[in-house]
């Protein structure tokens, strides 16, 4: 909603600049989003009367223009536009004069004439960009006149910016109430000439469906001229953002703008039988609307018809039929109060929104639709667009009656935490239109027409709080029982994680919780696979975010390829979020935490430092860094192969005792080929609901250091490739008995000397007792039991 | 004798200056004071003495040889400090060579963001709480006194499953779901950060992004208790020079409701581009709890108050790292994230 300060002025006096005004607003909820002051540069621009154009003797390009400025003598201007006719009206900018940007006006010279100002165009007056020629005023102005007052740039405009509570706020007069109240002074009486007789002669109004249609008042005008309406309303109308049309509608849009209710004009003589009818919509029934498109229509809808066809969409649209057009000699003026919801669905339903609609959508005055039918009337009468019929039809089956409401200055109180004097919140209220009344309890109020959206106590401890001013109210901080501000273990154990893997190396993302249907192609998904039951939106911005991820990991290989291609080679990152399972018998998808890593390239080198690869070993190195550090046993690392999205000899389950806790591994070559990632790249989602579940050992339990030396030793054996290391560290502490403290891999190698299908593994050792200092003796019967072990078992050799 | 002892002293300190090195030094010492040396020879001819010279030549020559001695060490470690400069001097590294580089990763800034708030309220005995992010019609409207057909509802463009389901446009449906689970008991103070979707997708909006809901319900919360908490909050976010603004405004679950501004974190209230020169930056909507929200979920709105508010985390976070476009945050450019 736009404000003209100049119109808001003819209905309150407002003591203080624009810009203070719009504080002012801002501070009692009425949100002034900017102030346009499109004059403020502009000064001394007149009106002048085109009398001569003449060629530049010397210039073909310039023209020689006498102009009457209202000082006797004309005035001798040179320019370069050509767009005025003799008898114009144009502005005229004399020496002195000021345009935008701070441009001064001077005499000049050109070629030889000498030029008194210059006519001006749109831009330089600061209204819009046309710069195509001089700006032609309308052909009834007087000449000599400041141009400021007539094309608007001696007012300044509010833009508001509206909360759908307060519909009452869309109009100059619903604002005027609110600087009323702001500057503790009266709204000024609007005038609107009210008719004697309640019919008009041949009128006949029927309202079928009354819950949808409270009140419908019209009014008749005939003899109508249908031309152009007076500048000084098509200025106010443009600055408010409203396309003049002609004098008829015109009016209309400005009594909307003026006072909030929204006007309909009819061509009369296209109603049949002169009778109008308020009614839902037939099912099946179609119509053309002003805009010439033919509109389904439902029995949701209200219709105003006539008793053969539809002629309106109540609130929303006219027809095409009974359109007001050059030829309407009598008009029949619309001002109604619709029902709020019928009108918003109907909107919603045909797409078509208005400034009409809008305000029905909120809830227009219904006490003020007569006033504004009278004021619409006497408008017109004044331009001389028609002769007013005598009476108006005012079809009001329901008068309005007041909701009453008990207000307790004490709970106001209590609420806001502050002590408003009770004469302060009768003031308040009493200047709000409220009508406050003494109470047993309390205050009783009436709630005015005009605010529809006050409908309990607490929409008044509102409307005292705003008016008495938020900035008044004193911060304090709560008072009573105190409650614990912790965190749960859950929460604790989450960003220990996070943090835990941030020191690993990894950085966070945040990635989208809807993903492409596309995905699942991509990473190799069966097609009946459980992972493709996702949850679908119905309204998604793109088929890329069109359902709701059942993997958290794909998202984060999106922004590995993102990065890759902007040469970002080296990344690992994780992400912890949620990932959505449909569910059978709940319309809500189980949410499941999960953790996802992905890494490629590799460690960051430098000039005294290999890169390392970011590879399996590397993720699987931080799954066991992070168990270890959150206090889980170690985790397993079950050879997989059954994940599609994964290397198949390069991946494992990760698991813990039954749990499975989700897969990791190096992805598969058709997954890093449909991402274009490089070779080699590890990713892991681990489901982070189960983890959470685990029992870890949360309280750390010190350990005695050791008293007695340790005795180290190294051993290596030629052991067949396919027998895992896990199997061999078992074995080996198996043989090495209680006293074998630690097991350190310390080599693997396969090449010369080692013959093909083996490896060597190299072990350190460390063995220790707690209460004395090892022999060798002791140590080497261990060191034959482990070689012993592993031959029989393994067929391990030795490596000497 | 004893003029040979002065002169064996006074050669070995004239050599002495031009001994260089610990290697010379010692072969300096084995020369004089060496088993065959020069000062052991001449004592052996002290048997040829009388035995009244022998002690004054004794007693000269054992001062003569600690004399020696003295300035052969004092001439070592002068040495060895020589050395150890001349080693130090060798040992010169290029200081300004970069250092090695660690592998660290970082938090996202959206998770550093909401930990910093998420703290803040902690010390404000606040707990924190987590719901749901595909949430019915009920709770992300209905119980929040936003029944269907509500004008207020266009201010949130939802995703839709279905007629019922949808993912929730606030993190204010875990007021709905908290106060269920604990209604009539108070006092109940709790944040709840997640993330919300609404169709929207520009530089300022996107269509997944983060809040942070924080209510409280007690027998006497106040609006007061509102300001003061938040002006707590934002002080410490902020800084605690952080003017505030607290501008009347509409949520259909909250009544008195407050948009927050604060001072421009930019130019402090002066007006720039930033604040788009009013001097301030709105942060958060926030009011008194609706009493028809508490009523639906089994509070007496006659009994009980509370206050709740919401505010965005890309918000905070952009005005807190000077991020000027929010999709930065979810396109996860690696040169974007290290800076955190």
């Amino acid at each position: 909603m736009r404000v003209s300060l100049n119109w808001l002025k003819e209905f309150v006096d407002v003591p203080v600049s624009a810009g203070e005004l719009a504080d002012r607003l801002t501070l009692v909820g009425v949100a002034v989003e900017a102030v346009e002051e499109p004059g403020r540069e502009i000064e001394g621009v007149t009106t002048g009367r085109v009398l001569e154009i003449e060629r530049h003797p010397n210039a073909d390009r310039l023209v020689i223009c006498q102009v009457d400025v209202g000082r006797g003598e004309p005035v001798t201007i040179v320019t370069g536009a050509h767009n005025m006719q003799v008898n114009d009206i144009v502005p005229v900018a004399l020496e002195g004069s000021k345009l935008t940007g701070g441009l001064v006006i001077k005499r000049a010279k050109f070629r030889g004439v000498s030029s008194s100002g210059m006519l001006c165009a749109a831009d330089e007056l600061g209204i819009g960009e046309d710069h195509e020629g001089i700006l032609i005023l309308p052909p009834d102005l007087p000449v000599g006149v400041d141009v400021k007052p007539l094309l608007g740039l001696d007012d300044s405009i509010l833009e508001l910016n509206l909360t759908p509570n307060r519909g009452d706020c869309l109009s100059i007069l619903g604002v005027a109430r609110e600087v009323a109240v702001i500057f503790n002074t009266e709204l000024k009486p609007v005038s609107g000439v009210e008719p004697a007789e309640s019919m008009i002669e041949g009128v006949r109004i029927d309202i079928e469906d009354e819950e949808l249609c409270r009140r419908y008042v019209a009014r008749m005008l005939k003899d109508v001229k249908i031309e152009p309406s007076p500048a000084w309303m098509q200025q106010r109308l443009t600055t408010l953002g409203v396309r003049p049309i002609s004098n008829i509608v015109d009016v209309t849009n400005y009594v909307m703008l003026e006072l909030g209710q929204p006007m309909h004009a009819f061509d009369f003589d296209r109603v049949t039988g002169g009778h109008v009818v308020v009614r839902r919509a037939r099912p099946g029934e179609r119509m053309v609307t002003l805009d010439g498109a033919e509109r389904r229509l439902t029995p949701e809808m209200l219709l105003i018809a006539d008793p053969a066809v539809a002629i309106g969409i109540a609130g929303v649209m006219g027809g095409l039929d009974s359109e007001v057009t050059a030829e309407t000699r009598t008009v029949l003026l619309e001002s109604a109060c619709f029902n709020p919801i019928s009108i918003r669905r109907t909107v919603r339903d045909l797409g078509l929104r208005s400034e009409a609609s809008l305000r029905f959508e909120k809830g227009v005055d219904l006490e003020g639709c007569l006033w504004a039918a009278n004021r619409a009337v006497e408008l017109l009468e004044q331009m001389g667009a028609g002769k007013a019929v005598s009476g108006a039809v005012d079809n009001y089956p329901a008068p309005y009656v007041p909701r009453t409401i008990l207000v307790r200055p004490e709970r106001v109180n209590q609420i806001l935490g502050v002590s408003v004097p009770r004469e302060e919140v009768v003031r308040i209220l009493e200047k709000l239109e409220f009508a406050p009344r003494e109470a047993d309890d309390g205050l009783l109020i009436s709630v005015p027409s005009h605010r529809p959206d006050v409908q309990r106590e607490i929409d008044l401890v509102e409307e005292v709080a705003r008016i008495y001013g938020y900035d008044r109210i004193e911060d304090t901080l709560p008072f009573g029982a105190t409650t614990p501000g912790i965190r749960t273990p859950e929460q604790l154990l989450l960003n220990q994680v996070r943090e835990l893997l941030a020191a690993c190396g990894l950085t966070e993302v945040v990635t989208y919780s809807f993903v492409s249907p596309g995905v699942f192609d991509r990473l190799g998904i069966p097609a009946d696979h459980a992972l493709r039951d996702t949850l679908a939106l119905q309204n998604p911005l793109s088929e890329d975010q069109s359902v709701m991820r059942t993997l958290l990991f794909p998202g984060l290989l999106e922004t590995f390829a993102r990065n890759y291609h902007r040469r970002n080679v080296d990344t690992a990152l994780f992400e912890v979020a949620t990932v959505f399972w449909r569910c059978a018998d709940d319309p809500l998808p189980e949410e499941r935490m999960v953790l996802a890593i992905a890494m490629m390239g590799g460690t960051p080198g430098g000039w005294n430092l290999a890169k390392r690869p970011l590879d399996f070993f590397q993720l699987k190195g931080v799954l066991e860094t992070v168990a270890q550090k959150i206090g889980l046993p170690p985790f397993e690392f079950v050879p997989g192969g059954e994940h599609p999205s994964f290397h198949p000899g390069r991946s494992a389950w990760v698991r813990l005792g039954d749990t499975v806790l989700g897969v990791m591994g190096e992805l598969h070559p058709d997954v890093l080929e449909a991402y274009e990632l490089p070779p080699g790249s590890v990713a892991c989602e681990l489901d982070f609901d189960q983890i959470i579940r685990l029992d870890r050992e949360t309280v750390k339990r010190y350990e005695g250091l050791p008293r007695y030396p340790s005795v180290e030793r190294d051993l290596a054996f030629v052991i067949e490739t396919a027998v895992p290391a896990l199997e061999v560290v078992a074995l080996i502490r198996k043989g090495g008995g209680p006293l074998l403290q630690e097991i350190t891999l310390f080599d693997v190698y396969q090449g010369k000397q080692v013959e093909e299908g083996y490896r060597s593994l190299a072990f350190a050792l460390r063995f220790q007792a707690p209460d004395r200092t090892l022999t060798d003796e002791e140590v080497n019967g261990n060191l034959d039991e482990i070689v012993r072990l592993l031959t029989e078992h393994t067929g391990a050799r030795l490596r000497k | 004798m004893l003029e040979r002892l002065e002169e064996i002293a006074q050669e070995v300190e004239s050599s002495l200056a031009q001994i260089d090195s610990l290697e010379q030094l010692e072969e300096l010492r084995i020369r004089y004071l060496g088993k065959k040396g020069v000062l052991t020879q001449v004592l052996r001819g002290m048997g040829g003495l009388s035995p009244q010279e022998r002690p004054l030549v004794g007693k000269a020559a054992n001062e003569v040889k600690a004399r020696i001695e003295g300035a052969l060490t004092a001439r070592a470690s002068t040495l060895k400090e020589l050395e150890k400069a001349r080693r130090l001097q060798t040992e010169r590294i290029d200081v300004t060579l970069p250092g090695t580089r660690q592998f660290l990763g970082t938090k996202h800034p959206l998770t550093i963001v909401r930990e910093e708030i998420e703290d803040i309220f902690l010390g404000l005995g606040f707990m924190i709480v987590e719901g749901p992010e595909v949430e019915t019609d009920y709770y992300n409207f209905e119980a929040l006194n936003l029944p269907k057909d509500h004008p207020a509802r266009d201010m949130q463009d939802t995703f839709f499953f279905g007629p019922e389901v949808l993912l929730r446009t606030h993190t204010s449906p875990v007021q709905v779901r908290t106060f269920e689970k604990t209604a009539p008991r108070v006092p109940l103070k709790i944040i709840a950060p997640g993330r919300v979707y609404r169709r929207d997708d520009d530089a300022t909006h996107s269509p997944m992004f983060h809040q942070v809901e924080g209510f409280a319900v007690d027998e006497r919360i106040t609006f007061g208790d509102l300001k003061g908490t938040l002006t707590t909050f934002a002080r410490q976010m902020f800084s605690p020079q952080t003017k505030m603004r607290f501008r009347p405004s509409y949520f259909p679950f909250t009544e008195p409701s407050a948009e927050v501004d604060i001072s421009c974190v930019i130019c402090g209230g002066g007006g720039c581009r930033v604040c788009s020169h009013t001097g301030w930056l709105e942060i958060l909507g926030s009011g008194m709890i609706h009493p028809r929200v508490l009523e639906i979920s089994g509070y007496d709105s006659e009994k009980v108050t509370g206050f709740a508010f919401g505010m965005g985390i890309e918000r905070i976070a952009m005005l807190k790292y000077g991020i000027d476009d929010m999709r930065l945050f979810f396109d996860n450019d690696m040169r974007f994230l290290a800076q955190f």
